[in-house]
């Protein structure tokens, strides 16, 4: 096994393969604290997998996933979660029949055993960190509307609240702003960037200008390897990532 | 109490539900039916229990087990064990080969009472065997399918599969369980004898007490946080276990919760029916529970019951008549309420039961005229 470091995530030799066909290959990357690292890449290179197997949906075949040192392959999800990584889906997931103000609450990190769901209070504290969550991501005049009805952008929205309310370390989003509207993108991006204040953000986008907005740091990745890495200028004049991926 | 009323109760619409379900079967039932019909309510009262379960675990949680009769069964056998064994003392059973124990195990050569029936002597440890069995056995079916992560039309499969080989089991150890028969001529309890009118009554009573109980817990559960999660657990799963939730654990309770609803129901059908059978465990009675529910209303607590009871009044009347058509009548019945009325009589009542309490709400203001203020003195004097 690897060597302690000062990363938030360090993932080192992974590997995982599909009947053989190798998704993730030898990947190494590491995310530092505070900082708002963006993977983009063509479809297919393996993006979406990365996250998978950070946070244990999809198991490695080899190599190795620190989070603060910790070695995150071997644990079940809901322990990846409870150690500080937070991961948000493609698709909006949030649960269509409850209020806003439900799913935040069901997202608040109390009483997440049977007995703990069952004596669980709603607390004036609970209800506080409910509100504050709800204005940051611009939902505090819809806590009482199911989450159904809400707009596409604003259960973007609401799923991110969900992590939030959490306090991950480490916040993972796929694609936040696919299908969102031109305004909402730009609110995303500042929503982004308010956020990653104090905890370190993993993002997948596809969307240039917006990555361009929120990126410290930048990996390309192509056919599960790391094709480039760095700042946004240094990758965006790389000559192999014109090739692959941002066009001629 | 504010905390009562509110969480328990459901504010005013949920309570007005419940005083009224009490009223019908505390008061109006005793009232108007004899005892003949009121053991017959009784009875599909206890059918309710399970329909009860199937909206926590299935129209809340989504799981859909096909296998409450299986539970319903269990306490209803642990409650017929031990009344069989009282009903088979010595002096009644004096003619048998081997006196003192139940008659079907003289009829199979059994010399001796097998050891899992010698607790049952035990009025307590039947009473907790009735709850903790089903549980226990709720337990390890649970945590071998949740844990895997089997759910939905594999599970409901499963849960049926199990509803046959535990028929199956009881069938086939004539010896030791009563086989098809099931087990019969139960008379008294601790010398009470049961089968009399005055006893029924006792029972249907117990009996509606506990329903109401298990509303009020099931009322309880659900208003809790973790009501919240089994509906976000039926929408939306991997959320739930990426927010930082064992969802297996979250499952196995609550089917652990239904299995005992289910199995008090069933320790209840043997007290008031006076024999337990088979016929009450397997796939057909496991389907009709689930019918009771949808018809009811899958998300009502109080629906189900109506639907139990309901369907159970309609089986009663229409196979009566056409003993061959009520099958398909039920059948059909089914699939129009999952087709057209999802959420059963309690959605129908949610959608346009407005209609009745606003009308009633004009003949009130009609007939309840405001007193004139000296009239209002005389009725304060």
């Amino acid at each position: 096994m690897s060597a302690n470091t000062d990363f938030t995530l360090a993932i080192e030799e992974l590997t995982v393969s599909f009947d053989g066909f190798k998704a993730v290959n030898d990947l190494n990357l590491y995310v530092d604290k505070n900082e708002l690292h963006v993977v983009i890449g063509p479809n297919g290179a393996g993006k979406t997998t990365v996250l998978d197997l950070i946070c244990g949906k999809t198991k490695a075949t080899s190599g190795s996933i620190k989070f603060l040192n910790k070695e995150l392959t071997t644990m079940p999800e809901h322990k990846i979660v409870r150690a500080g990584v937070g991961r948000k889906f493609q698709t909006p997931s949030i649960y269509e029949n409850l209020s806003v103000f439900e799913n935040l609450e069901v997202s608040y990190p109390y009483g997440r055993s049977v007995l703990g769901s069952l004596l669980f209070k709603r607390t004036e504290k609970v209800e506080r960190k409910i509100i504050k969550i709800a204005q940051d991501i611009m939902l505090e005049d819809s806590l009482d509307m199911p989450a159904g009805l809400l707009s596409h952008g604003q259960k973007q929205w609401l799923e991110i609240g969900m992590l939030l309310i959490q306090d991950p370390q480490l916040l993972m989003l796929d694609e936040p702003v696919a299908g969102m509207s031109v305004k909402e993108r730009e609110q995303t991006a500042e929503l982004l960037n308010k956020i990653s204040k104090g905890r370190s953000v993993l993002v997948i986008e596809h969307d240039m200008d917006f990555v361009e907005r929120i990126a410290d740091k930048v990996t390309v990745l192509h056919q599960g390897k790391i094709l480039a890495a760095g700042d946004m200028k240094k990758v965006q004049n790389d000559p192999k990532v014109i090739e692959v991926y941002l066009g001629h | 109490m504010n905390y009562f009323y509110e969480k328990v109760m459901g504010g005013k619409s949920g309570l007005t539900g419940f005083i009224i379900l009490a009223v019908v079967i505390l008061v109006a039932f005793p009232l108007f039916l004899d005892i003949f019909r009121l053991n017959l309510v009784g009875k599909y009262l206890t059918y309710a229990f399970p329909a009860v379960s199937l909206v926590l675990l299935w129209g809340y949680g989504g799981i859909l087990s096909l296998g409450q009769g299986v539970f319903f069964g269990l306490g209803g056998y642990a409650m017929a064990m031990f009344l069989k064994l009282e009903a088979s003392s010595p002096e009644n059973t004096a003619i048998q080969s081997t006196p003192g124990i139940p008659d079907f195990m003289d009829w199979n050569q059994l010399t001796e009472l097998p050891w899992f029936w010698v607790p049952f002597e035990s009025f307590t440890f039947t009473l907790l065997a009735v709850i903790i069995v089903p549980a226990i056995f709720a337990y390890i079916i649970g945590a071998a399918m949740f844990k895997r992560r089997v759910g939905g039309v594999y599970f409901a499969i499963i849960t049926q599969v199990i509803a046959v080989i535990l028929t199956v089991l009881i069938v086939g150890q004539q010896g030791y369980i009563g086989g098809i028969n099931g087990i019969t001529d139960l008379r008294t309890l601790h010398g009470w004898d049961i089968t009399t009118d005055n006893a029924k009554v006792i029972f249907y009573y117990i009996c509606c007490l506990l329903l109401l109980s298990i509303v009020i817990v099931g009322r309880l559960i659900l208003t809790s946080k973790f009501g919240s999660l089994l509906l976000a657990m039926r929408d939306k799963e991997d959320r739930v276990r990426f927010s930082g939730y064992d969802v297996s654990h979250f499952k196995i309770f609550i089917f652990c919760v239904a299995s005992i609803f289910s199995a008090i129901g069933g320790a209840l059908f043997t007290l008031q029916v006076g024999f337990m059978s088979p016929s009450f465990v397997g796939i057909v009675p496991s389907i009709e529970m689930v019918i009771f529910c949808a018809v009811g209303g899958r998300m009502s607590l109080i629906g189900a019951i109506y639907g139990a009871l309901l369907i159970n009044f309609g089986k009663t009347a229409f196979s009566e008549t056409f003993p061959q058509l009520w099958l398909f009548l039920m059948g059909g019945l089914f699939i129009a309420v999952v087709m057209f009325f999802p959420n059963g009589l309690a959605g129908i009542w949610n959608t346009y039961g407005h209609y009745i309490t606003d009308r009633l709400k004009q003949l009130k203001t009609v007939f309840v005229m405001k007193p004139s203020p000296q009239e209002a003195k005389q009725d304060l004097g």
